[in-house]
């Protein structure tokens, strides 16, 4: 029998009997649509964070001071000056695979503007920090190597500062004052919206960092060139493991810290830190992969309950074709058809619903991202059709194997 | 001379439950030789063992021992997909209750065995009206069994088992649903399909049924004997 006669002849018996192929689909619907909702939910999820990862530089290093020792009583990182930018001029001149090195101190003071007034924390950076943290300038200029050189007070700020300070008016070229010394806005930066961590990245202002040291650090115990952080920019990811060692060997060498005595400063690896992260938006995706999963194999149990039930009330029908001359082979293909065609057309009517169903959560939820690509299509397209095909075997097998002659004989 | 007989038996034997104590030889011995273009009937009671010798013939069971040649094919070394082509090519079946499949009509019943058979589907229609034609249902065609009278389901079902063609064409009670007119007319269709070539196999109860054939044989606890026709 040729594969147009067994497409035809299955097509014709779920015909007669549509109202139950239609609810046997059903499952199929459900469970196709269900796979296709939840894997463009988890892949949203996934890359989400894939991107967030890249916002923070997925291959970038963060050497702190170390948390310091007073008298048995440990203080938190980057409280001891440690660190200066000697390190990170070092750094770049001794570790090729290095791209960026960005030193810098950080604080938090009251901004004010006219009647406008707001606290948010300050970078003193290194002309590198921007590139580092793929930070964009969205209005103005970027503070530029003169500012550098000369701590100038010019300033640089992020978009929720703009609209707590400005709001609608031009902020470029506006004298704010920062603590007691006035700045000028130089530039706005591009937004960033939420980190990773659900703090507010864009309240948040920089400054050159002898600027910084010269005017707001309150400090004065501070050795000269200290700084609290250096960031690093590896050219390529892959080295970032080796170069984070080097570092390590370099740092050690320049503050003579013998072997096996502890670091006056930590490498801070970021990719680890999303890593655990990626690793727990997983799971979730496995949880909501396994919910469709489950309800695929529900329908797939229906499409063998009523394939097994259109066996038995057609056991004279078998016999008969039996009779005329249609093999094992032909009974079994035929019902395995019949499987198919459920399987396949509920898993089609389910990916057009899944895939209205996803559009609609990424349209209606700000909360779930969703990403749909074809990948999850012709996943959902193999889950049918194998379905049909593992749920519809028994059945076809079952009817293949009837004795013509009991099945001619069989009253019903 | 071996070539002109459609279907040769040769000490066929067909044993239910061997070894055990529901042991039951339906089937002893038999020695049948029918040539081609024979009209034969084989007559018996129920439990005569004609059941048996009707699925064997009918390649529809294997038996326990002897031969059995199908128009010069040995059915014994065949596997169930062998037999089921053999029953395609050489067999045509017309049984008591019709068979028919109630959902399609007429001309799709008839076309149904062709589809198994690979024919070309452009020639189907025309292949299956002209089977009709032969048993005179040419009007008829697109109704379903159930619009049919029971002599008009069983002409379909005749048209059925001679639209591929096949040299042996097996009836099992083909009358025994029908009133004795009705009857009547599709044994006369039997004679006509003999003429036409068809080695025809009348399996029955009813002596009056089986005086239309032109050879009677009688199975009697599973054994085959002649019978001289009683004119």
């Amino acid at each position: 029998m040729t594969f147009n006669d067994t497409f035809r002849t299955a097509v014709f018996a779920l015909r007669g009997n549509w109202v139950r192929s239609a609810l046997t689909s059903l499952g199929v619907i459900i469970g196709i649509a269900a796979v296709i909702v939840m894997v463009s939910v988890g892949q949203g999820t996934q890359s989400e964070i894939n991107k967030l990862v890249s916002g923070l530089g997925s291959n970038r290093l963060d050497i702190s001071s170390g948390a310091g020792n007073q008298g048995g009583i440990r203080t938190g990182a980057g409280s001891q000056w440690t660190l200066t930018d000697e390190d990170g001029a070092a750094i770049r001149a001794q570790i090729p695979e290095v791209q960026y090195v960005a030193a810098g101190i950080r604080g938090g003071s009251q901004l004010v503007y006219a009647e406008n007034n707001w606290s948010t924390s300050w970078q003193g950076v290194q002309p590198d920090f921007f590139d580092i943290n793929n930070w964009k300038i969205a209005q103005g200029e970027n503070l530029q190597a003169q500012d550098y050189s000369s701590a100038a007070k010019s300033i640089v700020i992020g978009e929720t500062v703009r609209l707590n300070l400005f709001g609608d008016q031009d902020a470029i070229g506006q004298s704010i004052r920062l603590g007691k010394v006035p700045f000028k806005v130089v530039g706005v930066l591009a937004p960033k919206g939420q980190g990773g961590f659900g703090q507010d990245q864009d309240d948040v202002v920089m400054i050159p960092l002898d600027t910084a040291r010269r005017r707001l650090s309150g400090s004065t115990s501070r050795p000269p060139g200290a700084v609290q952080q250096i960031a690093i920019g590896v050219t390529r990811a892959e080295d970032l493991a080796y170069v984070q060692e080097e570092v390590e060997v370099l740092m050690r060498e320049r503050h003579k810290i013998a072997p096996g005595a502890d670091d006056d400063f930590s490498v801070r690896n970021i990719a680890e830190i999303v890593a655990t992260r990626t690793a727990a938006t997983k799971v979730m995706s496995y949880l909501l992969g396994a919910v469709a999963g489950i309800s695929l194999l529900v329908g797939g149990i229906g499409i063998m309950n009523i394939m097994l039930v259109s066996v038995t009330e057609r056991i004279r029908e078998i016999g008969l074709r039996m009779a005329v001359g249609a093999g094992p082979g032909d009974i079994q293909r035929q019902f395995l058809a019949e499987a198919m065609l459920i399987s396949f057309g509920g898993g089609a009517i389910g990916t057009a619903i899944g895939v209205l169903g996803a559009l609609a959560v990424s349209k209606f939820s700000q909360d779930l991202p969703v990403q749909l690509d074809w990948q999850v299509v012709a996943l959902a397209v193999v889950c049918s059709v194998s379905t049909g095909l593992f749920f519809g075997f028994y059945p076809a097998r079952k009817a293949s194997q009837l004795d013509p002659i009991e099945a001619l004989r069989h009253q019903g | 001379m071996k070539d002109t007989f459609v279907i040769e038996t040769q000490a066929l034997s067909k044993v239910y439950h061997p070894g055990t104590q529901a042991e039951v030889v339906a089937l002893n011995a038999v020695d049948l030789k029918i040539a081609k273009g024979e009209f034969i009937a084989i007559m018996g009671a129920s439990g005569s063992g004609k059941s048996t010798l009707m699925n064997l013939i009918g390649c529809l069971d294997k038996p326990s021992s002897g031969r059995y040649l199908c128009d010069g094919v040995d059915v014994s070394t065949l596997d169930r997909e062998e037999l089921a082509k053999l029953r395609l090519q050489k067999l045509g079946f017309i049984f008591q209750g019709f068979n028919l499949l109630t959902r399609m009509d007429a001309l799709h019943n008839v076309m149904m065995p062709l589809g198994y058979a690979n024919t070309p589907i452009a020639e189907r229609e025309s292949l299956a009206q002209k089977a009709l034609d032969a048993v005179g249902l040419s009007g008829r065609s697109t109704h379903l069994p159930g619009e049919l009278s029971g002599g008009q389901q069983q002409r379909v079902a005749i048209a059925r088992a001679i639209i591929n063609n096949p040299p042996i064409i097996l009836a099992d009670e083909p009358t025994g649903a029908l009133d004795s007119r009705t009857g009547e007319e599709i044994l006369d269709l039997f004679k006509r399909l003999k003429n036409d070539g068809h080695t025809m196999v009348l399996i029955t109860h009813d002596a009056k049924v089986a005086e239309h054939a032109d050879r009677i044989c009688v199975m009697r606890d599973g054994k085959l004997f002649e019978s001289e026709k009683t004119v």
